[in-house]
């Protein structure tokens, strides 16, 4: 295969994780693994693993750094600016309609009762998304104290969430350096 | 300039979310209650959605509030802006990524940024939470309170596919609300 084409087959392949994942975040990860690994042979398993652990450390959308990471592995910053474009472009499409009609629509008192619906369902999915990312992120006292503290600080409406996730790293850093103080 | 706005809102909001997926919705909602771009409900809306449509939330919440705000130019400017520091970070990072990794001194930081963004998810829900449950006719909306608390249920324990859940609840809407 032509490089073109092969460059060409990896837009098309993040087009595809884009237009048929649902959920975002790491709902993205199977169909990611069953088409660049599966079917192209990109990469392999153990590598992926180190990709997922980059894509979430790093700042950003899960599925773009992926996308990034591997496109300038395998293609250099053309590749990287292809699978980036590739996974949001079928948001942007599909969005854009529905963002078009959703006015009218919610105008039809059926869609505005399902949408009551709807609403309450959302509140449970992010209570749901809450409670999970805190099982496994909060381990111990410390941790307990950030989870609670950005709670707080949040609900208070005064501090900017930014803000807020700047200080919680800031106080990683300084329990880091109080404890490697303690040890020596 | 409403384009300066939207790119450098959602510039951040790319930037400093780490994890992905809901992680982004606590600054997604204070972007848009700052600029006044959407209501409360709408942003519910929005999560719907995103969560009902393929592709990442982040990316699906941008393109819509940049379409509502400023329409297609709007759309095609959050979203570029959302996914511009995945670009710049992991290019710069997949080259220093063998070092980066075991830095205990990275490790300590994300070991108190991630529950710190597990409490603001929290902060989101209850945000959102009372803003749908006061929505009722008598000022409590009861109905509202114990589809969500099935859907956290259903989702947290039994592990049912978010989207099964959101056409259930439509339905349910759909016999109950009118």
């Amino acid at each position: 295969m032509t490089r073109r084409k092969e460059l060409w087959e990896f837009f098309a392949s993040f087009f595809r994780i884009g237009l048929f994942t649902f959920g975002g975040g790491l709902a993205m990860l199977p169909m990611i693994e069953r088409e660049v690994i599966d079917r192209h042979g990109w990469t392999d398993r153990d590598e992926i693993l180190d990709i997922y652990a980059m894509a979430q450390s790093v700042p950003g959308v899960i599925a773009a750094n992926t996308a990034v990471f591997l496109g300038n592995r395998l293609f250099g910053f053309w590749g990287a600016v292809l699978g980036l474009v590739g996974v949001v472009l079928p948001s942007i499409l599909i969005i854009t309609v529905i963002a078009i009609f959703f006015e009218q629509l919610k105008a039809n008192p059926l869609i505005a009762a399902a949408f009551e619906g709807i609403r309450a369902a959302v509140v449970g999915l992010i209570a749901a998304a809450a409670v999970r990312v805190g099982r496994r992120a909060v381990k111990g006292g410390f941790a307990l104290a950030m989870a609670l503290g950005a709670l707080l600080l949040s609900l208070s409406g005064y501090v900017n969430v930014i803000l807020i996730i700047i200080l919680a790293g800031l106080a990683g850093y300084l329990q880091y350096r109080v404890k490697g103080s303690e040890s020596q | 300039m409403i384009f300066v706005e939207l790119f450098w809102s959602f510039f951040k909001i790319g930037m400093f979310t780490v994890g992905g997926g809901y992680a982004m919705l606590a600054l997604i909602q204070q972007a848009i209650v700052e600029h006044g771009w959407l209501r409360l409900e709408e942003f519910i809306d929005i999560v719907a959605i995103a969560e009902m449509t393929p592709g990442p939330i982040a990316v699906n919440a941008a393109t819509f509030v940049g379409f509502r705000s400023a329409s297609i130019p709007g759309a095609l400017v959050s979203t570029g802006a959302v996914v511009l520091p995945s670009l710049i970070g992991m290019l710069i990072l997949s080259r220093f990524w063998s070092q980066y990794k075991d830095s205990p001194k990275v490790q300590a930081i994300f070991q108190a940024v991630r529950p710190a963004i597990a409490g603001l998810i929290i902060s989101v829900a209850i945000t959102l939470g009372a803003a749908v449950l006061s929505a009722g006719a008598d000022g409590f909306n009861i109905l509202g309170l114990v589809i969500a608390a099935g859907v956290f249920f259903a989702v947290y324990l039994k592990n049912v596919d978010p989207f099964k859940m959101i056409i259930l609840c439509a339905i349910l809407g759909l016999i109950l609300f009118r």
